[in-house]
């Protein structure tokens, strides 16, 4: 009996269809090309940290998400990417200067820079993150209005400075005067809230690997941010996902650009120290 | 069958003040627990009935059981998650007090590391959202509705 080609491909996707229910446990062994650029997708945990080996979240997304991220002529984030370099060297504000003013070519003055955040800055006594930093600029040397956190200028700023820094791996500063605020956003990171009573460690660091309904739980790593996410059609920062995520266990987010997520987000950069940054990545 | 169709209303009633402790249940703060984790004194005066339970428990916004469960039972849904253990044959496993005793508040039952939400319990995370606070998750006939399916599941 000949068997019937048509067969095959429907076999397939029922096969396809299976899978979550089999358990697809931990991350895919694909990997992240970009631009004939390997980009290293895991490493070995830091030493004493909760996590033996640090994954980036591209391993646990489909193969078609996946794609996209390994073509910048693909990768819906480079629209605002693109505008963002045109912004880098327009002149704005009181002062009458642009980026490129004071920073000229931002492949050279913005390398490592995304990889380092946030960073401590003792003017300020508190550290900065991208978009704080940029804001800064903005207002005291250039005399302009400062950005909205989530605007469409600041998320094209913040994905083309990252993109500089792609490839290079995390290395936050966890010592000194930052010790504290790891400290504040380690407990922020455990604390159960919430009417579902969750952490961010219940998920993201005993669970990751695995489906809840039809998401494969990555280990929350922020190595790729600005992201482009399906979801949301667009750029969004660091602080939109974990307000999202505390929204979801129903608790009451703190706000974007707080110091509690500011020391969420040191204490989550400095889980993942080690992995490349992917700015601007895309996720489901 | 028909009887059901009277009932909608009452469902549709019961569905908009979920979490709220109507008179004839029993409030979180007065279960009677036996050896300290089990419940066998039903929440309400009315037999839960296993259909409505069957609902509450793949209801997103509900029991949303199948985010971390999977359920055999339940095959027309896509994708059980593998948070928590499979319940196919959990009403063979425990009776129920215990079944009770797990969705009231799994912390309280079994483990208190346990990532399952406590369903009928106010002992919930700090900060909650103001809509959902001084709320259980489901009301306490929805969880007696629960427990009657998972009953079922032999």
């Amino acid at each position: 009996m000949t068997q019937n080609p048509l067969r095959v491909p429907a076999l397939i996707a029922g096969l396809a269809l299976l899978l979550p229910l089999a358990g697809q446990a931990g991350p895919d062994e694909n990997v992240l090309t970009i631009e004939d650029q390997t980009i290293g997708t895991d490493v070995p945990g830091p030493e004493g940290g909760p996590l033996d080996h640090l994954y980036s979240g591209w391993r646990f997304r489909t193969a078609e998400t996946q794609s996209l991220q390994t073509d910048d002529f693909e990768n819906p984030a480079f629209t605002a990417v693109d505008q963002a370099e045109e912004l880098w060297s327009t002149v704005d504000g009181a002062a009458e200067k642009s980026c490129e003013s004071c920073h000229d070519d931002a492949a050279t003055s913005m390398k490592g820079v995304r990889a380092a955040m946030p960073k401590w800055n003792a003017e300020l006594g508190k550290p900065h993150t991208l978009e704080t930093q940029v804001n800064q600029c903005r207002t005291d040397r250039m005399q302009a209005d400062p950005w909205k956190w989530e605007s469409g200028q600041m998320l094209g700023m913040t994905a083309y400075i990252g993109l500089q820094s792609r490839g290079m791996p995390v290395a936050v500063q966890t010592d000194g005067p930052m010790e504290s605020w790891i400290a504040k956003g380690k407990e922020i990171y455990y604390e159960r809230v919430g009417q579902l009573d969750m952490a961010c460690s219940n998920c993201h660091e005993a669970n990751y690997g695995k489906m809840i309904r039809a998401d494969h739980l990555s280990q929350g790593q922020i190595n790729g941010f600005p992201v482009y996410r399906l979801k949301w059609a667009g750029l969004g920062s660091i602080h939109r996902r974990f307000k999202g995520c505390m929204s979801n266990i129903r608790a009451e987010p703190y706000k974007v650009g707080s110091d509690e997520f500011i020391a969420l987000e040191a204490y989550v950069a400095s889980r993942g120290a080690g992995l490349s940054v992917e700015t601007p990545s895309v996720r489901n | 069958m028909f009887k059901r169709h009277a009932m909608l209303p009452v469902i549709v009633l019961a569905l908009c003040t979920a979490g709220a402790v109507s008179a004839g249940d029993i409030a979180p703060a007065d279960i009677e627990y036996k050896d300290g984790r089990w419940i066998e004194q039903p929440l309400t005066d009315v037999a839960g009935d296993p259909a409505a339970g069957r609902k509450v428990f793949v209801n997103r916004k509900l029991g949303n059981c199948l985010a971390c469960h999977v359920n055999s039972e339940i095959p027309e849904q896509p994708f059980h998650g593998e948070i928590g253990p499979s319940l196919d044959g959990v009403g063979g496993r425990y009776d129920m007090p215990m079944l009770r005793g797990m969705v009231v508040n799994m912390k309280n039952a079994l483990n208190p590391e346990s990532l399952m939400p406590g369903f009928y319990s106010l002992d919930n995370g700090s900060r909650t959202l103001e809509k959902f606070a001084g709320k259980t998750i489901l009301s306490a006939q929805q969880v007696e509705d629960v427990l009657a399916y998972l009953q079922t599941l032999k």
